[in-house]
């Protein structure tokens, strides 16, 4: 489908009409600069979002982008759907900032929630629209009109294309928020698993990635970070790479770049080139990170939740336990390291980016390089996963320099190291848990108090790493979401108290990393749930229930247990042997608003090595309106698999100077000998509203395996990764105990 | 500058190295400008890379272009189109065993070696074959059964 590949080479004004022409006759997408003017960006207006041409082809521009979730295919479904066209009539083009609404970043597992929504309610505005002219066209009453395949028909059989009848004129009209939507039990596109039209060329190579452009007369580069975070470029010895064929080297103050005709001559220029720096680094190191968090200086402190009177109850209970867990910083660790294009002319800067947020991209480039905004466009081109701000901003501002300096179309690919090495980090996270348990073994009071990094007031992204170095000011803080999220129980518990304190900084520059603080909340507080129940000596299903008023959640609950064939008994297992069995079940109800669900899981640990598998998952979520169920559960799988290698395997260590786990050696992710079996239940229903679709299936997991853990061998282990090391230490302490 | 002549999905295409420890990975997407082969980590750790190189499954980001002069080169490409694809590149489809894709080509290369060599094998050996094959997503669930699905076409 070559209407997926950005393929736009010109812009026709027709008759009145905008009309998109599509080829790839070169492969190459279109260089167009002056696109922008005629076509609407409003995010108000149907005609930003929907064109449809003479032939009844129908083109949707959206402000959201697909970097691997399927929404690409969940998209046109809506837009089907509403419209009443056929799915292979919709072409689709998404974050071109030059041709798409901001519908704002792409994240959270948000694209259908919010973006989705839209862009059904801007279908059925045209879908509208087009009744009224085909009433007026065809003089019959638009009650009587029937519509299918993109034909309006009257009851006397005349019909009308919707090409026809919009032929020659914009739609014109707002966003209607009282356009009426189809009835769920008419449902023909919604629903189904229709497969998605990228994957036929990804699957072949056909497929153009932003690492797979290539612009005429463009020059590779790769970008020469420095050894200690923060350092200052001293001296380059540029004669150390005058062997390379034309290889050169781009220095903007403490930014230092290498430039060459051919991409692997670049790669070893940047390897070959000798430099100097001085300063830097005074980072704490990954080992001593969680000691610094708690003495680092504070913000604010933020009550999330005050009921009851926790401190009192605490105080005078004579069963109180505490705990404190640790979550480490952990790397989005894309297969493909971010890759960029930028061609800098004087009066227009284009770039190619896989950025989860090409409008904000845009919006900073042009802020921080005093450019006026419309002279920028950002071009979204499909990259590897990114699960939150990976490198690939920052990777966009590298083009864009580098192009600046040189004058010539740039392509910038980080080195793994340099994603590793430099990818904004989900930032680590310090927990302190306390809880009573009354005369009958049901919790009394609770308290959680957790150290996050804020969110810098009002800043709309995180610096740049290209800008940072080269001495461009731009605003300084941090943004890392919403990562207070979940952090106290799902269950109705009296006496609750939940606290932040907000911290200043972080050692390493934090972004947004899938479901962002929940994995580490949850880790905290559904480990503590298992103390708790152990403590009291309670099966740990049953102690859930105990404090689940909430119907929904416990029907979920119980269905896992059924599926895991649960039987009651109280954790641990005191299993024999070389090999320890054990198994969890835990419940959230993600951002306390989104998904709730139930995940239950089974796990084998080596005593002699200390190493875990996870054998089986059970999953039951929640999730509304499904558009494309297959979609849906395909992410909800992945963020279950990657949360169980964020539990087992991930933690990004660094001394003083940076980060040291710089490749897939020292920052191992799971591999396909230890990929559990995953059964997922989805729940939901056509007329229930649509909720995020993934990124909550990775909040409950690290918890469920510590439990597991414990239930297998009576350790229990509050911090992550849960790595043989780290288990094997806590079953040798065990013993000496 | 030296000529260095390869054999790639059946032809035979000559190419300029000016240095021949280059790897095969960048004669094939700079030179060549194929886009199936990925670089994902130049450390042959994590399999996005994999090309296949007289039937055997090779890491192109670890092959100098000097030592597989003659030898018979296959990329993504030269397994199938998308209207023609091959049995392993259809399971995947069938059974949507993808996310982000950039993967996709080390699974699709690694897997369709595997089956040339082991038309029938355990999930244990797929999982084997693919144990130096990364995958970010999370879709080893999926991997797994398109493999298996590949096998029993």
């Amino acid at each position: 489908m070559n209407q997926m590949m950005f393929g736009r080479r010109q812009f026709l004004k027709g008759s009145g009409a905008l009309v998109v022409a599509f080829a790839m006759a070169d492969g190459l997408p279109a260089l167009a600069q002056n696109v922008a003017a005629q076509k609407s960006l409003a995010a108000d207006a149907v005609d930003s979002y929907l064109v449809i041409e003479r032939d009844g082809k129908v083109t949707l521009y959206a402000g959201k982008v697909d970097i691997g979730t399927g929404a690409r295919v969940a998209y046109r479904q809506i837009v089907a759907e509403e419209l009443d066209v056929p799915i292979d009539r919709i072409a689709m083009i998404e974050g071109d900032t030059a041709l798409c609404p901001d519908q704002g970043g792409t994240g959270g597992s948000t694209g259908i929630v919010n973006g989705g929504m839209q862009i059904r309610q801007a279908a059925a505005s045209a879908r509208q629209a087009l009744l009224v002219l085909a009433a007026k066209s065809l003089n019959a009453p638009s009650a009587e009109l029937s519509v299918a395949d993109g034909v309006v028909r009257a009851r006397d059989g005349k019909s009308a294309a919707y090409g026809e009848l919009i032929g020659a004129a914009h739609f014109d009209v707002k966003l209607d928020a009282k356009a009426p939507l189809k009835d769920p039990g008419q449902y023909k596109y919604v629903g189904q698993p229709v497969q998605r039209p990228d994957l036929p060329a990804k699957m072949t190579g056909r497929h153009t990635y932003v690492q797979d452009l290539r612009l005429p007369n463009m020059l590779h580069a790769r970008v020469v970070r420095p050894v200690a975070i923060g350092a200052t470029l001293a001296d380059v010895d540029e004669s150390s790479i005058a062997n390379i064929p034309g290889a050169r080297v781009v220095r903007i103050k403490d930014f230092l770049a290498v430039v060459a005709e051919r991409e692997w001559n670049a790669v070893r220029a940047a390897k070959a080139l000798r430099v100097r720096w001085t300063g830097g680094g005074g980072l704490p190191g990954s080992d001593r990170v969680h000691a610094a968090i708690r003495t680092a200086e504070i913000a604010r402190n933020e009550d999330l939740i005050k009921e009851g009177d926790s401190a009192g109850t605490l105080r005078s209970s004579t069963r109180k336990f505490a705990a404190t867990y640790e979550w480490p910083a952990q790397s989005h660790a894309s297969m493909g390291p971010s890759c960029a294009l930028a061609d800098y002319k004087p009066g227009s800067l284009t770039v190619w980016s896989s950025s989860q947020g090409t409008h904000g991209l845009r919006r900073n480039i042009a802020r921080d390089l005093s450019i006026p905004v419309e002279q920028v466009r950002v071009v979204y081109m499909d990259g590897s996963g990114s699960y939150g701000s990976n490198g690939s901003d920052d990777v966009a501002c590298d083009a864009v320099l580098i192009s600046r300096a040189v004058g010539r179309p740039v392509r910038v690919q980080w080195m793994r190291e340099d994603e590793h090495g430099f990818d904004p980090k989900g930032p680590p996270q310090l927990l302190d848990l306390r809880a009573a348990l009354d005369a009958s073994g049901n919790i009394a009071a609770w308290e959680t108090e957790a150290w996050l990094p804020e969110n810098t007031p009002n800043l709309r992204s995180r610096p740049m790493l290209a800008f940072l170095a080269a001495g461009i000011p731009q605003p300084v803080g941090q943004s890392v979401a919403q990562v207070q999220g979940n952090a106290y129980p799902s269950y109705e518990l009296p006496n609750m108290t939940a606290t932040v304190h907000w911290l200043k900084s972080t050692p390493l520059r934090p972004s947004n990393l899938r479901a962002p603080g929940k994995p580490g909340n949850v880790f905290a507080i559904e480990s503590f749930m298992d103390e708790l129940a152990a403590a009291a000596n309670r099966d740990s299903l049953e102690f859930r229930l105990a404090h689940l008023k909430d119907d929904f959640g416990a029907g979920l609950l119980k269905r896992v247990a059924d599926k895991m064939n649960w039987k009651s008994r109280p954790s641990p297992n005191r299993g024999t042997g070389n090999v320890l069995l054990g198994r969890a079940i835990s419940y959230v109800w993600y951002k306390h608003m989104d998904n709730r669900m139930a995940l239950g899981l089974e796990v084998s640990v080596e005593r002699a090595t200390g190493k875990v598998r996870v054998t089986r998952i059970v999953a039951a979520v929640e999730n509304g309106l499904m558009i494309n169920p297959d979609a849906v559960k395909n992410q909800v799988e992945g963020n279950i698999m990657q949360a169980v290698s964020r539990t087992l395997w991930e933690e990004v260590a660094f001394d003083q100077s940076g980060v040291t786990s710089v490749n897939w050696a020292s920052y191992p992710i799971l591999t396909f000998p230890d990929a559990p079996a995953i059964e997922v239940e989805l729940v939901g229903s056509p007329r229930d509203k649509p909720l995020g679709a993934g990124e909550a299936a990775s909040a409950p997991v690290p918890a469920t395996i510590a439990n597991a853990v414990f239930d297998a061998t009576g350790a229990r282990i509050r911090r992550v990764p849960l790595t043989p090391a780290r288990v094997r230490g806590a079953l040798v302490s065990q013993r000496q105990t | 500058m030296a000529n260095v002549t390869l054999r790639v999905n059946g032809r035979s295409q000559t190419i300029d190295a000016d240095d021949p420890n280059m790897p095969l990975l960048y004669a094939l997407r700079d030179n060549l400008e194929l886009h199936g082969p990925k670089f994902g980590c130049g450390l042959g750790q994590c399999g996005a890379c994999t090309v296949i190189v007289d039937g055997n499954a090779v890491r192109s980001c670890q092959t100098p272009v000097s030592q597989v002069q003659g030898r018979e080169i296959t990329t993504l490409e030269g397994l199938g189109s998308p209207e023609q694809m091959n049995k392993v590149q259809a399971a995947f489809v069938a059974e949507q065993a993808a996310q982000c894709g950039y993967c996709s080509n080390g699974m699709i290369m690694s897997a369709t070696a595997l089956l040339a060599k082991t038309p029938k094998p355990t999930e244990a050996q797929v999982r084997q074959a693919l144990a130096g094959n990364l995958c970010r997503c999370g879709t080893h669930v999926r991997i797994l059964r398109a493999v298996m699905r590949a096998a029993n076409a």
